[in-house]
């Protein structure tokens, strides 16, 4: 992060006027070494090994400082469409996050009425009409995917945006820095009660201002386990106590990361401890929108009085500082695109203002690409910022993004409800029985993904003469053919007992298996059936 | 002590050292970064006072909460051992004949006799209970038993083993060595008969005489064996102790008979309702009224 402060770099301790050492020189490791430009063309020997000298000013030794005192961020209030537009997403995106758990969605008696559930306990995820069983897990990688591809097409398109808008960091802490707001003014007001001591006025409205840091943090890690659990229950067991420990524990330590990193960490997460920004830094290009300040149009800055007194040579930035009190991470827009950036566009809404009452044109600090911004400042003719949008790499990442998701709804749409898994006894591969025929024993998982309980039959195909019978029916009732009532939603789990004839070679068979009701789904699974083989019989 | 400078562009200083021409900046850590160190720290020095932290010779140093993965161990199994408590006193109170009617609690039995199978039968019966032909150990998957094949027949093998030495009620039988009682020819004679009764060989009427007057005391007139006496179906197609003439032959003459130790004092009552509740299930389990039915096994029944 660039240093905000430009006097740091001269606020260095003076060289001391006794010392008496050519400034030119400096004495490294023993060693006498030139601060002057030295040409790798010099054909001294010595030469060769001093060249790449950087050519800056004397060096001096420097305080060691082990870290950087946090300046926090007071952030002025701020009006405009980006602003509001922001207004617009942090309440769709929260409505979404508190709301959601309590959408109701019937169906059926077998199945949670919760229309997004997470049910870890039983294994599967509602999400409205959708129902994903452990074994389709495919699906959520699928989304992942969707989700990281639709990052980079957002990302390529219209930059940081997520950064900006939609980040869940973002959203919370421009909600605490409402609150802020609401109860300790606005960004002067702040600064003049951060400056005050501590007095009964400021502890109170200290006081006032946690709790209600706490009540959103707690309120926060409240719904999040929501979508673990039927909603309306989990609310009463949680008051009532009766909530499992894990739910205490998810909203206790929610609750604590909400009311650190939204109420105090703020920029920090952003700037130090999230990756994000690097990775989105790597898939910007010189063609993705970014929030820029015109420096060709602004600079050199100066006020409006100096301007007037001096048309000619200054530029439009009036120098009012408006678009770094609005920041919300603190920076200063002037000095170029930067890691702090979210690019939340409320300094342009700033600029904006400002730009209307001085009675210049609007966007001195806009979105716009860098490759506009050169054409701009050649004075050649540019494009509306949204063609930016358009360009082969944004569509090829929608078409992937897309093509992905239709992929996707095609599978769920066609996929069977039915399920069959096999898995044969190997220790004993095969038994002989006293009749001499032979008899092999399988486990078969019977998969019913209706909220209904189905009727199924399974049936052996292949092994003309063989004959089977299961863990419930007995050696009487073996047949060709069996029924099982599977459970609603749930998974059964048959022991299968086939039995051949005396001289049944080891063969390939298929257990095959089908819902009796109207749908006759149907799915087939191989198997192999084990004898003892010619050899070991006489 | 090295040289530190300013980078001017970005107003950071430099960490002193160059490598050719290339130096690093020395961006300062935001100071909560150092908070959180340093929390660590404390967070340290707390467990290594709390838990086990230094090794010594021969175990760790305690901490004073006196925490152990053991004891952590030890309180999980008591949990789980409370949880077995009512299916226990369940199993303990139904009568074993009775027990596939409850099939929540046969389940259970089932699966409870599996794991003790594992530690106390596997050895000898192996872990997928098929036995052994080599060394004489009854496959249990099979419908073919020696002493009966229902629930009551199997709990009662169980408790009593079998040939279990200073046990009155053990189940018991004897086949006398026939080393020196007949002629090559007669021996030969007799084999061909006994492979005769399953099929396997051609019929020999001087072996059915031999047979019939040594032989279908235990074995039956046709070969059916007998329950109660131990003595094994030889018209059925299950050889515990193999059935090539060689074989035959030698089980004639030194015969080979099997022992399994008596489990009851070794074993509590319930496991041993459960093991024999998972030997029944392997797929050869008779139903006990059935075979009631037969007079050749009603002495198995008594207990």
């Amino acid at each position: 992060m660039p240093n905000r402060d430009p006097s740091r770099a001269s606020s260095a301790p003076p060289r001391r006027e006794d010392d008496d050492i050519d400034p030119s020189i400096v004495v490294e490791d023993g060693r006498v070494k030139t601060n002057e430009p030295v040409s790798s063309a010099v054909a001294e020997p010595e030469a060769t090994t001093l060249r790449h000298e950087p050519h800056e000013p004397p060096r001096q030794h420097l305080p060691t400082k082990l870290f950087e005192k946090r300046t926090k961020v007071h952030n002025k209030r701020v009006d405009g469409p980006f602003r509001r537009f922001k207004w617009l997403v942090m309440f769709v995106t929260l409505a979404i996050y508190y709301g959601t758990p309590w959408i109701r969605w019937d169906r059926g008696p077998y199945a949670p009425d919760q229309a997004v559930l997470v049910d870890l306990a039983n294994r599967r995820f509602y999400m409205f009409g959708i129902e994903i069983w452990p074994h389709e897990f495919y699906y959520v990688a699928g989304l992942l995917i969707m989700a990281a591809l639709g990052l980079f097409l957002v990302t390529s398109a219209v930059g940081r945006a997520w950064c900006g808008y939609a980040c869940p960091q973002t959203v919370w802490t421009d909600l605490f820095q409402h609150v802020d707001r609401f109860v300790d003014g606005d960004r002067n007001a702040r600064i003049k009660l951060d400056a005050a001591p501590l007095g009964p006025r400021k502890v109170a409205k200290r006081a006032f201002k946690y709790a209600i840091y706490l009540f959103i943090a707690f309120w926060t890690g409240g719904a999040w386990i929501m979508y673990f659990a039927d909603a309306p229950t989990l609310v009463r067991d949680f008051w009532a106590g009766d909530a499992a420990p894990a739910a205490y524990i998810t909203v206790g330590i929610l609750t604590l990361t909400t009311f650190t990193l939204g109420g105090f960490m703020r920029e920090q997460v952003c700037i130090y401890m999230c990756p994000w920004p690097r990775i989105q830094t790597a898939m910007m290009d010189e063609k993705s929108l970014l929030v820029t300040y015109k420096d060709w149009r602004g600079e050199p800055r100066g006020s409006v009085k100096k301007s007037k007194n001096n048309p000619e040579p200054l530029g439009d930035c009036i120098d009012c500082l408006q678009c770094v009190a609005v920041c919300p991470t603190g920076i200063d827009i002037r000095e170029g695109p930067q890691v702090g950036c979210i690019t939340c566009a409320l300094c342009i809404d700033a600029c904006d203002k400002v730009m209307a009452e001085v009675g210049r044109p609007r966007g001195l600090i806009d979105y716009a690409t860098l490759e506009d911004c050169k054409k701009e400042a050649n004075g050649e003719a540019t494009r509306p910022p949204w063609k930016a949008l358009l360009r082969p790499r944004t569509i090829a990442y929608f078409l992937i993004w897309g093509s992905i998701g239709l992929a996707m709804l095609f599978a769920l749409g066609v996929r069977s409800h039915v399920g069959l898994s096999v898995t044969p006894d190997r220790n004993p591969p095969f038994i002989l029985m006293s009749d001499g025929s032979v008899r092999n024993s399988y486990t078969l998982k019977l998969r019913n993904m209706e909220s209904r309980p189905r009727e199924m039959e399974i049936a052996l195909q292949g092994l003309p003469d063989a004959l089977m019978w299961t863990d419930t029916t007995g050696r009487d009732a073996a047949a060709r053919k069996q029924t099982k009532m599977v459970p609603a939603d749930q998974v059964l789990a048959v022991r299968a007992y086939v039995i051949a004839p005396p001289g049944t070679k080891t063969n390939e068979f298929i257990f095959r298996l089908t819902s009796s009701d109207e749908q006759q789904e149907s799915v087939e699974t191989k198997a192999r059936f084990d004898s003892p083989g010619d050899g070991n019989e006489e | 002590m090295v040289n530190k400078r300013i980078d001017e562009p970005t107003g950071t200083e430099t960490v002193g050292h160059e490598w050719d021409g290339i130096e690093e900046l020395d961006t300062p850590m935001p100071r909560w970064w150092l908070w959180s160190l340093y929390l660590t720290i404390v967070w340290g020095v707390i467990y290594v006072i709390l838990y086990p932290a230094w090794p010594l010779v021969d175990k760790a140093t305690e901490g004073l909460l006196g925490w152990t993965s053991r004891g952590e161990l030890a309180k999980e199994m008591s949990v789980v051992d409370q949880g077995r408590v009512k299916i226990r006193e369940e199993l303990a109170r139904i009568p074993i004949e009775r027990l596939p009617q409850n099939s929540k609690l046969f389940k259970q039995a089932v699966a409870g006799g599996r794991s003790a199978f594992q530690v106390h039968c596997s050895q000898c019966h192996g872990s997928g209970a098929a036995g052994s032909q080599t060394l004489g150990y009854p496959n249990l998957n099979d419908d073919d038993w020696l002493w009966g094949g229902d629930l009551k027949a199997i709990e009662y093998t169980l408790v009593n083993g079998i040939r279990a030495p200073g046990v009155a009620e053990t189940r018991n039988s004897v086949m006398p060595p026939f080393e020196g009682a007949f002629e090559p020819a007669q021996l030969e004679a007799v084999v061909s008969h006994v492979l005769s009764l399953s099929g396997k060989g051609r019929r020999s009427a001087s072996g059915a005489k031999i047979y019939q007057d040594n032989c279908s005391v235990c074995h039956g007139t046709s070969g059916e064996g007998n329950r109660e006496l131990g003595a094994p179906n030889l018209k059925d197609a299950i050889w515990l102790y193999g059935s090539s003439r060689e074989q035959l032959r030698d089980q004639i003459l030194k015969p080979k008979m099997g022992r399994m130790p008596h489990w009851s004092g070794r074993l509590d009552s319930v496991t041993i309702k459960m093991l024999s509740a998972y030997v029944w299930s392997l797929g050869g389990g008779e139903e006990f009224v059935e075979v009631a039915a037969n007079p050749a096994v009603t002495v198995d029944a008594e207990p």
